[in-house]
C-alpha cells in the first residue's frame, strides 16, 4: 500500500543523460524502482547505467509499458516534456526541476487535470514508499517502511523529520513534496484524502511553511471533516520577515498573508498539534500512536 | 522582480493604457525642467520598489517649476523602507471622479491567473477586501479560454459601468492582460485606475512584478535587476544571487548557512526557538556542494553584524568529507576567524566531522543542539569555545 507509487510503478526518466538524472536514475535504480526508458532529445539509441535512452516519450512508450515519468529536463524546458509525458498518457509526473516559469506551471496543471494526471512538483523531491518505489532524488537511507505518511513543501526538511521518525522506530507509509513553488501539482488537502484512503496509513506528519494559505485550508479540511488519522504539523518561517523570498519560489509572506503564525494558529485549532522544533514530529506521532 | 511605477507605466502606455503625462529626473534640477513639458499643478512620486512611500512622504503636490525643484530636493535621497530614492517620477495631477483598483495575480489554490477588481480603489487590497468584500470582483482565469472581452465587460459591468464606459474600461482590462502574459509578470496592477470628470479612465498609479523564474524569457529586465539601485535588494543580496544562493539580510548575529529552504527557515526558528538572533537566512541549495558551502561562507562572513556562523547542512547524496574540507578551505581563505558551530549529517558523516574536529571546529549531533549551542556563543555565555 501506501498512495501514488508502489512496487507496479513503471518509470520513464525525461531528461535521463544530464548530470542529475543519471546520478539518480543509478540511485532509483539501487533502490529498486522499475525505470524502463529514458528521453532525451537527439540521444536516442544509448544507454544509461543499462537502461535504454528514446528521443521522444512516444518512441519509449512503443518498446516499453510504463506509467509514470520523472522530469530532470533544464527549466526553459521542463514545460515541454511535462506536456509531452501528459499527452503520453503517463498518469503519475514528478517534476523535480527548479525555476520552472509560474505561466508554464499553470498550463501544466491545467492540462493535467484535464487529463486525470497526478503531477509531484514542480520543485520537489519527488515520492517514496519506502521499500517498495523511489521517485525522487531524496536519500533513501533515511527512509523506513511504517505507519506514517509525510506531505511536506521542503525537500531536506522532510528528510531531517523523516530521519528522526526512522530513528523513533516510526516508520513511514509514503512520503511525498509538494513542491516549493507557488503553482504545484498537489495540495495538502488532496494529500490528506489519500492517506485517510490508504489501510497502512496510520499518522500524518504534515510539513508547511510560510506563504499562500495551502496549510490554512487544510486544518479546515480537518476540522470540518473531522479527519480519522492523527496529524501532527510543523511550519517553518516563523522568523521569516514580510516581502521576502525565503529559497522557495512560493515562501513569501505578502502582506499580512501567508504568515507561519497564521497556519500554526489555524492548525492548533483544528486539533493539529504542531511541532516547535522539527525533532518534536517524532514525539508526538509516537505518543498519538500509542494512545 | 519589481518593475518601477515609471516603467511599467510606460509599458502601459506601449499597450495603449491611458496614464497621465510625465518624465523622470534623478536631480532636483532635471525635475523642474521635466515640469516645464507638463501642464501644472503635477505629482513628484519617489521611485523605490517598496509599497507605503506616500505615507513616508514620498509623494508630494506642486503648482510651479520651483516648487517641482523643492518637492524633487526633499524626497531624493530620501530612505523608504531601508531604500534610498534614486528617481522621481513628475507627472500630471489628474481629475479624480472616482478611484478604481484592478488587479491580475496568482491564485495558488486554483492554480490559474485571477483578475480582482473593485470599484472602490486607492487603498491597499487587504482594505478592500475587509471594508468593502461585496465590491471586490474576483474572477479566475481559465486557460482554455483566456481572459476574453466579454470577460472583460463582465467585470466592468460588475463595477457598475455600462455603454461606452464599460467598453473602454474593458478594453483597459484586456491590455493589462496582455501585458501580464507576454512580460510573465505575476502582478500587473493598476491601484488606482481613476474615472476622471470627463469619464475617461486613467492608470494613476501602475505595477508591475516579473515573475523571476521566467527572466530568462526577458533579458532585457535580467541584466538590469544587478544593477546597482535597480532592484529592492541589497548588495549582499545581490552578490549571493549572483552566486546562485538564495540569501536574506536579518537583523541578527548569528550567520546561517543551510541546504534546502525549509530546513534553513527551521534552522532560523531554532535559533529563535533557544533565544537567539539570526543575522540572515542563505540556502546553498539541496545538494550542497564543498564549492557553495565556501561561497556562503564567505558572503555570511562579510556582515560585520555576525559574531558566529551556525551551518546546517543534511547531507543526504552530499558527501560529508567533502563539504568538511570546504568549510577549512572556505576558512582560510576568507580569513573568518570568529566561532562556528556545525552541524553535519549525511553519506561519510564520520570522516567529516573527524575532519572538522582536527582542526578544532566542533560538531554537534542535532541541529536543536546546534542552534541551542549557536545562541550562547552569540551571547557570549560560552568562552572556551571560542
Amino acid at each position: 500500500m501506501g498512495i501514488i507509487v508502489d512496487r507496479n510503478t513503471r518509470v520513464i526518466v525525461q531528461g535521463i543523460t544530464g548530470t542529475q538524472g543519471r546520478f539518480h536514475t543509478k540511485a532509483m535504480l539501487e533502490y529498486g524502482t522499475q525505470i524502463v526508458a529514458g528521453v532525451t532529445p537527439g540521444k536516442g539509441g544509448n544507454k544509461v547505467h543499462g537502461v535504454p535512452v528514446y528521443d521522444t516519450v512516444a518512441q519509449a512508450l512503443e518498446k516499453h509499458e510504463a506509467n509514470a515519468s520523472i522530469i530532470f529536463v533544464p527549466a526553459p524546458f521542463a514545460m515541454d516534456a511535462a506536456l509531452e509525458a501528459l499527452e503520453n498518457g503517463l498518469k503519475t509526473i514528478v517534476i523535480i526541476t527548479e525555476h520552472i516559469p509560474i505561466k508554464d506551471a499553470i498550463q501544466i496543471m491545467h492540462l493535467a487535470r484535464k487529463n486525470g494526471a497526478t503531477i509531484i512538483g514542480p520543485n520537489t523531491p519527488g515520492i517514496i514508499t519506502p521499500s517498495e518505489c523511489k521517485l525522487g532524488i531524496m536519500p533513501a537511507h533515511v527512509f523506513r517502511r511504517g505507519v506514517v505518511g509525510i506531505v511536506s513543501r521542503s525537500g531536506t526538511l522532510t528528510y531531517e523529520i523523516a530521519n528522526g521518525l526512522t530513528r523513533a522506530k516510526l516508520g513511514q507509509s509514503t512520503c511525498l513534496g509538494l513542491g516549493g513553488d507557488p503553482i504545484v501539482g498537489l495540495n495538502f488537502i488532496e494529500v490528506l484524502k489519500m492517506f485517510e484512503k490508504d489501510s497502512e496509513t496510520k499518522a500524518v506528519a504534515l510539513i508547511g511553511e510560510i506563504g499562500g494559505n495551502l496549510e490554512e485550508l487544510a486544518a479546515e479540511y480537518i476540522q470540518n471533516e473531522g479527519y480519522s488519522k492523527p496529524v501532527a504539523a510543523f511550519i517553518a518561517g516563523r522568523t521569516a520577515p514580510p516581502g521576502k523570498r525565503m529559497g522557495h519560489a512560493g515562501a513569501i509572506v505578502m502582506g499580512k498573508a501567508g504568515t507561519a503564525q497564521t497556519k500554526i494558529e489555524a492548525l492548533e485549532a483544528a486539533g493539529v498539534k504542531v511541532a516547535e522544533k522539527p525533532g518534536d514530529i517524532a514525539k508526538i506521532l509516537a505518543e498519538k500512536l500509542r494512545s | 522582480m519589481k518593475l518601477f511605477e515609471y516603467e511599467a507605466k510606460k509599458l502601459f502606455e506601449k499597450h495603449g493604457i491611458p496614464v497621465p503625462r510625465g518624465k523622470l529626473a534623478t536631480s532636483p534640477e532635471e525635475a523642474r525642467k521635466a515640469s516645464s513639458e507638463l501642464s501644472f499643478p503635477v505629482v513628484v512620486k519617489a521611485q523605490v520598489l517598496v509599497s507605503g512611500r506616500g505615507k513616508a512622504g514620498g509623494i508630494l503636490f506642486a503648482n510651479s517649476p520651483s516648487e517641482v525643484e523643492e518637492a524633487a530636493e526633499k524626497i531624493l535621497g530620501m530612505t523608504i523602507k531601508g531604500l534610498n530614492v534614486q528617481s522621481v517620477w513628475v507627472e500630471e495631477k489628474i481629475s479624480v471622479k472616482n478611484e478604481l483598483f484592478f488587479s491580475i495575480t496568482i491564485d495558488r489554490v486554483k492554480r490559474s491567473y485571477v483578475v480582482l477588481a473593485s470599484s472602490v480603489g486607492g487603498v491597499d487590497i487587504e482594505e478592500i477586501a475587509a471594508k468593502t468584500p461585496e465590491k471586490l470582483v474576483r474572477f479566475p482565469v481559465n486557460p482554455d479560454y483566456g481572459f476574453r472581452s466579454f470577460h472583460a465587460r463582465y467585470i466592468a459591468a460588475k463595477m457598475g459601468y455600462v455603454g461606452d464606459q464599460q467598453k473602454k474600461l474593458a478594453a483597459i482590462f484586456r491590455k493589462v492582460y496582455a501585458i501580464t502574459m507576454e512580460l510573465d509578470a505575476e502582478l500587473a496592477e493598476m491601484n488606482p485606475i481613476v474615472e476622471t470628470v470627463e469619464g475617461d479612465f486613467v492608470a494613476a498609479d501602475a505595477r508591475i512584478i516579473i515573475d523571476d523564474n521566467a527572466l530568462f524569457r526577458h533579458p532585457e529586465y535580467e541584466k538590469r535587476l544587478f544593477e546597482a539601485g535597480a532592484s529592492e535588494f541589497s548588495p549582499r543580496e545581490l552578490e549571493a544571487m549572483r552566486k546562485g544562493l538564495a540569501y536574506v539580510g536579518l537583523d541578527g548575529n548569528i550567520g546561517i548557512i543551510g541546504n534546502g529552504a525549509g530546513l534553513v527557515m527551521a534552522t532560523l526558528d531554532a535559533v529563535q526557538y533557544y533565544g537567539g538572533k539570526p543575522a540572515n537566512f542563505l540556502d546553498v541549495g539541496g545538494g550542497a556542494s564543498a564549492e557553495r558551502v565556501a561561497s556562503a561562507l564567505e558572503i555570511v562572513a562579510s556582515d560585520p553584524k555576525v559574531n558566529v556562523v551556525f551551518i546546517n547542512i543534511l547531507g543526504g547524496i552530499t558527501r560529508c568529507d567533502e563539504v568538511a574540507r570546504g568549510i577549512i578551505a572556505a576558512k582560510k581563505k576568507v580569513g573568518y576567524e570568529k566561532p562556528m558551530v556545525i552541524r553535519l549529517v549525511g553519506t561519510n558523516e564520520e570522516e567529516g566531522k573527524h575532519i572538522l574536529t582536527e582542526a578544532g571546529i566542533h560538531v554537534l549531533e542535532s541541529m536543536e543542539e546546534a542552534a541551542e549551542k549557536a545562541v550562547k556563543i552569540a551571547k557570549g555565555e560560552n568562552r572556551k569555545w571560542e
